[in-house]
């Protein structure tokens, strides 16, 4: 079946002209209109639009000018601007925006001959941890339909689970690409800070927010990174350095390995089930000559009141132009202050709301210094601490998510737990470095995600780890429960 | 009624004129259709990043320099954070902090009463974005054109306890703040535009005591007389407040260009909370000493600095050097006319007088050589023909006796229109002055001869009628007959 292949196999059969990119397409389109009804992934499909631009990859095929994924379908999450097309943010406050221009990562995708299927759902404005906050659905996660998916980037998370794109986009602030990716059983890679343009994604908190992929294996997340990132003029925290390079991602092995696990990261918080599927898999990686180590990470303990800080400080900035002045929704009021008041009021999302206020109160006279100014600084330590791991280390590793995937409504009641859930995964984005989960293990039959730490701008090592380790591993990837 | 002693704070916006946006590719310009020069990234469009104009940032630090400003060789763009229809993002990215401005603790000479200067101590001078502007829809209701947004902003703020103390001096601190702008090629100080704005903070306290009294901020002035004007109203509506038993309240007032007055617009009861954070989405900046160095080379000698120069150095008068160097451009064609040898008192009187008359008649510039018009983003002016070589001729012609002035007058008329040298249209037209002893003796004794009334009254005693017999001199000879030896001859003939 042309939907289970991975990128790699199917960007194989489009250049061997085993199969055509117009075919690969509508396989895609048939398995969502079959699907998604159940999963709920997808917020925008435009199957016109699909079969256009699979044809155009068609040409380029023909004319002998395809690239690596020329001809390759993907999902893009809804908070990626699309020239065109709807993007909502899963906000009730861009219900009806259709944005005029494109992110750079989809003038990339373009360039490369991807094939678009459509925007996928995920937790307002990228704000949550179980995918649970979309005002407009619940992504169900494809190991179990009354299971969340996992959040932020829930909709293109089970989107690449369930098969109904072999690649897809997400966006990671604290988490959002690789809790989902854990949850759901595939690899999920937030880049090295500046490696991919931020220009074009709605941003949420912009010093840590940024664009990575998710594929059902390393080497598709990787072939998805070299094609989007690289230095972008637009965005001025885009690092000049070469794209993402895939060059040498199958020459490593674990052989020699140095790999961390600090045990800030193995406590009470880790459920039991995913710890032992995360000690059974390192076992492994020690037989085939990885040394593992246990270290101390102090810092981490506070890793996500800091985050829970600095983030929504820079939320409450960035989402102050939805004022329903110039595009969206908007709530009639009394004057212009009437008119954003209710807009904000009616429009956002309590997770949102909550966020703006906590954010908003943590940049005010008088209380910056003691909120704001100190998360800086302890931002600033908990980056050195892995800089300093990382001169020891090639890799600092430990679950992704603390927990396996949970019932829908699990821990709604219990948004503090949900907050702490992000323990494993802030650290990267505090500290701009590269992380990626892949699966290790099983848990309750349900995924467990592996987390992959590599230093600032060493992107290509960490994925070449990551690479042969997911070869090493006896329980990776695996296929859901499903039709 | 007690003696009230004025302070007053200056703040000044200056639109930069760079090509482009502070932030984007936008043009920069005045006018034009509403919501034309826009992009995701003015607009705020959701995804939308800043990309700074590295020009707009060297303007800032040039501007610095030349007002004595430390630099700041690490800063940061802040956003400051507020709602308001014209603001697409709910921030302005500025810049926040005591030593974070790209320039701050500077200074600015003005003209003093005695003839002397006055520096004005400058607080800070950042950098920052314009907002977009608010109009009244003709069919109702209001919209916002964003063409302005995204306009990179100076913002140059007056040093705390005030230095300014009267109306007066707060005219000629923005004059000469403009003209420091204009040598500088940072803006075209149009203040009727808007692209220079100008916000003084006014309070008032009795004579003798040591607390500054609550400010008022006054918006809406478009000239230099505005701004003199409207710190002389608050000055006095502000005492008779005091005078009548009343407080001063903390506000923004408007000024109303055609009633002389002010206005409340709305009142600062509370210290608005902007959220001030550095802006994510910038990278901090850092300047090179040397890079700074290079920009402090560009620096040209400022305005009042050339007019001193000028009143030492050539003799001229306060008034004079200051129309001279009112206008860089009219600087440099007298210092070329001077620098090819043309008397620096006479270039300036034909400078100034004549030829400024012709090119206001004409609306033309002036312009030495290599000189480029002064860009700005309206229509560019017609250069005149007249160069400083033709003023250094005209001098020349009229200094060594060759012609007279009335002559000169109508040479340069001539040339203005032709662009012919002086020199060249004296000889095609024989205009030569006549010296000649014997000539000037024929004529002035034909005068006498025919003209006996006026002999008569100036033999008894009317002294002043040699004016009216020299007039007809000249006028035999159309002008070219040299007056003070027509004048001497007069004399001499008729006391015989």
């Amino acid at each position: 079946m042309l939907t289970q292949l991975t990128a790699a196999e199917t960007a194989a059969k489009l250049r061997s002209r085993e199969v055509g990119a117009v075919e690969v397409a509508q396989a895609h389109l048939d398995r969502i209109a079959r699907l998604d009804p159940e999963f709920k992934a997808f917020l925008t499909v435009h199957p016109e639009r699909t079969l256009a631009e699979a044809e155009a990859a068609q040409k380029r095929i023909d004319a002998g000018e395809a690239g690596p994924l020329t001809g390759v379908p993907i999902a893009i999450k809804d908070n990626v601007s699309t020239e065109g097309v709807p993007t909502t943010c899963a906000s009730n406050v861009l219900k009806g925006y259709v944005p005029p221009y494109d992110a750079t990562v989809v003038s990339r995708l373009r360039e490369a001959g991807l094939v678009s299927l459509g925007k996928t759902n995920l937790d307002e404005f990228a704000m949550g941890t179980s995918g649970e906050n979309s005002a407009f659905q619940v992504t169900k996660n494809p190991w179990g339909r009354d299971l969340v998916p996992g959040g932020s980037s829930s909709g293109s998370a089970a989107a690449v689970a369930g098969e109904l794109a072999p690649l897809s986009l997400g966006s990671d602030t604290g988490g959002s690409i690789r809790m989902p990716a854990a949850l759901c059983g595939i690899v999920g890679y937030k880049p090295t800070y500046g490696r991919v343009s931020r220009y074009g994604l709605v941003a949420f908190g912009s010093s840590l927010d940024q664009i990575g992929p998710f594929g059902r294996t390393v080497e598709d997340a990787a072939l998805l990174a070299e094609a989007v990132s690289g230095y972008d003029p637009l965005d001025s925290t885009s690092l000049d350095v070469p794209p993402v390079s895939t060059e040498a991602l199958k020459d490593g092995n674990v052989r020699g390995l140095r790999i961390a696990l600090p045990r800030q990261f193995m406590g009470e918080a880790i459920q039991s089930g995913v710890r032992e599927a995360l000690e059974a898999a390192l076992d492994v990686l020690r037989r085939e000559g990885a040394e593992v180590s246990e270290i101390d990470l102090p810092s981490v303990a506070v890793g996500v009141t800091t985050y829970y800080i600095i983030a929504p400080a820079e939320a409450s900035s960035n989402l102050a132009r939805f004022d329903g002045i110039r595009y969206g929704g908007q709530v009639e009021g009394d004057g212009h202050i009437g008119v954003v008041a209710s807009t904000r009021g009616g429009l956002f999302g309590h997770e949102v709301k909550l966020r703006i206020m906590v954010g908003t109160y943590a940049l005010s006279a008088g209380y910056y210094d003691a909120y704001y100014n100190r998360a800086q600084q302890v931002r600033a330590v908990m980056a050195a601490e892995f800089e300093t791991a990382f001169q020891e280390f090639d890799l600092v590793v430990s679950p992704a998510s603390p927990i396996v995937a949970f019932p829908v409504g699990g821990l709604s009641q219990d948004p503090l737990a949900l907050k702490l859930l992000d323990l494993c995964t802030i650290p990267a984005n505090m500290g701009g470095f590269p992380s990626l989960s892949i699966p290790c293990g099983y848990a309750d039959d349900l995924p467990v995600g592996m987390l992959l730490n590599g230093p600032v701008g060493q992107d290509e090592r960490l994925l070449q780890a990551a690479y042969a380790i997911e070869r090493a591993l006896p329980w990776g990837y695996r296929r859901p429960p499903m039709p | 009624m007690a003696r009230y002693l004025t302070s007053v704070g200056m703040e000044v916006h200056a639109e930069l004129l760079t090509r482009s946006k502070m932030f984007c590719r936008c043009e920069v310009g005045f006018g034009g259709e509403p919501n034309t020069r826009v992009c995701p990234v003015c607009l705020g469009l959701p995804g939308a990043l800043p990309v700074p104009n590295r020009v707009a940032i060297e303007m800032v630090l040039r501007t610095a320099l030349a007002l004595n400003c430390q630099i700041a060789y690490d800063s940061v763009f802040h956003r400051k954070n507020y709602f308001y229809p014209d603001l697409p993002k709910g921030f302005q990215v500025s810049q926040y902090g005591e030593t974070n401005p790209l320039g701050y603790y500077g200074t600015l000479d003005i003209p003093a009463a005695d003839g002397g200067t006055k520096t004005v101590r400058i607080r800070r001078v950042h950098l920052e974005e314009d907002t977009g502007k608010l109009m009244h829809l003709p069919g109702g209701g209001s919209g916002v054109d964003y063409n302005r947004a995204g306009v990179p902003l100076m913002e140059i703020v007056t040093d705390f306890p005030p230095d300014i103390t009267t109306p007066d001096e707060a005219r000629d601190y923005l004059q000469q703040l403009r003209l420091v702008l204009l040598y500088l090629g940072v803006c075209d100080g149009k203040m009727e535009q808007g692209s220079m704005r100008c916000e003084p903070n006014i309070s008032i306290r009795p004579e003798g005591s040591e607390t500054y009294g609550t400010k008022t901020e006054l918006k809406n002035l478009n000239s230099f007389r505005s701004v003199q004007m409207g710190v002389e109203y608050e000055t006095e509506r502000q005492s008779q407040v005091i005078e009548s038993g009343g407080r001063v309240v903390q506000e923004t007032r408007g000024w109303n260009e055609s009633t002389q007055s002010s206005f409340a617009m709305r009142t600062k009861e509370s210290e608005q909370d902007y959220r001030y954070f550095p802006c994510p989405d910038l990278v901090p900046m850092h300047f090179e000493e040397a890079s700074i160095e290079r920009l402090r080379a560009t620096i040209p000698e400022l305005p009042l600095a050339k007019q001193r120069r000028y009143q030492g150095e050539f003799g001229l008068s306060e008034y004079d050097a200051g129309v001279l160097v009112g206008d860089q451009s009219w600087a440099g064609f007298f210092e070329e006319a001077v620098g090819q040898g043309g008397d620096p008192k006479a270039v300036c009187n034909w400078m100034n007088g004549d030829l400024l008359r012709l090119l206001n008649e004409t609306g033309q510039v002036a312009l030495a050589g290599g000189q480029a018009v002064a860009h700005g983003h309206g229509t560019p002016a017609t250069v005149s023909k007249v160069t400083p070589a033709h003023i250094v001729d005209l001098v020349r012609l009229v200094g060594s006796g060759q012609i007279n002035s009335k002559t000169a007058k109508t040479l340069l008329d001539d040339a203005f229109s032709s662009g012919d040298m002086p020199s060249r249209l004296v000889e095609a037209k024989g205009l030569t002055q006549i010296s000649d002893d014997g000539f000037i003796k024929e004529t002035v004794a034909q005068v006498i001869a025919e003209n006996p009334g006026p002999v008569e009254q100036y033999k008894s005693g009317k002294q002043g009628v040699i004016g009216f017999l020299v007039g007809q001199v000249m006028k035999s000879s159309q002008g070219r007959a040299n007056p003070t030896m027509v004048q001497d001859e007069m004399r001499r003939q008729l006391g015989e």
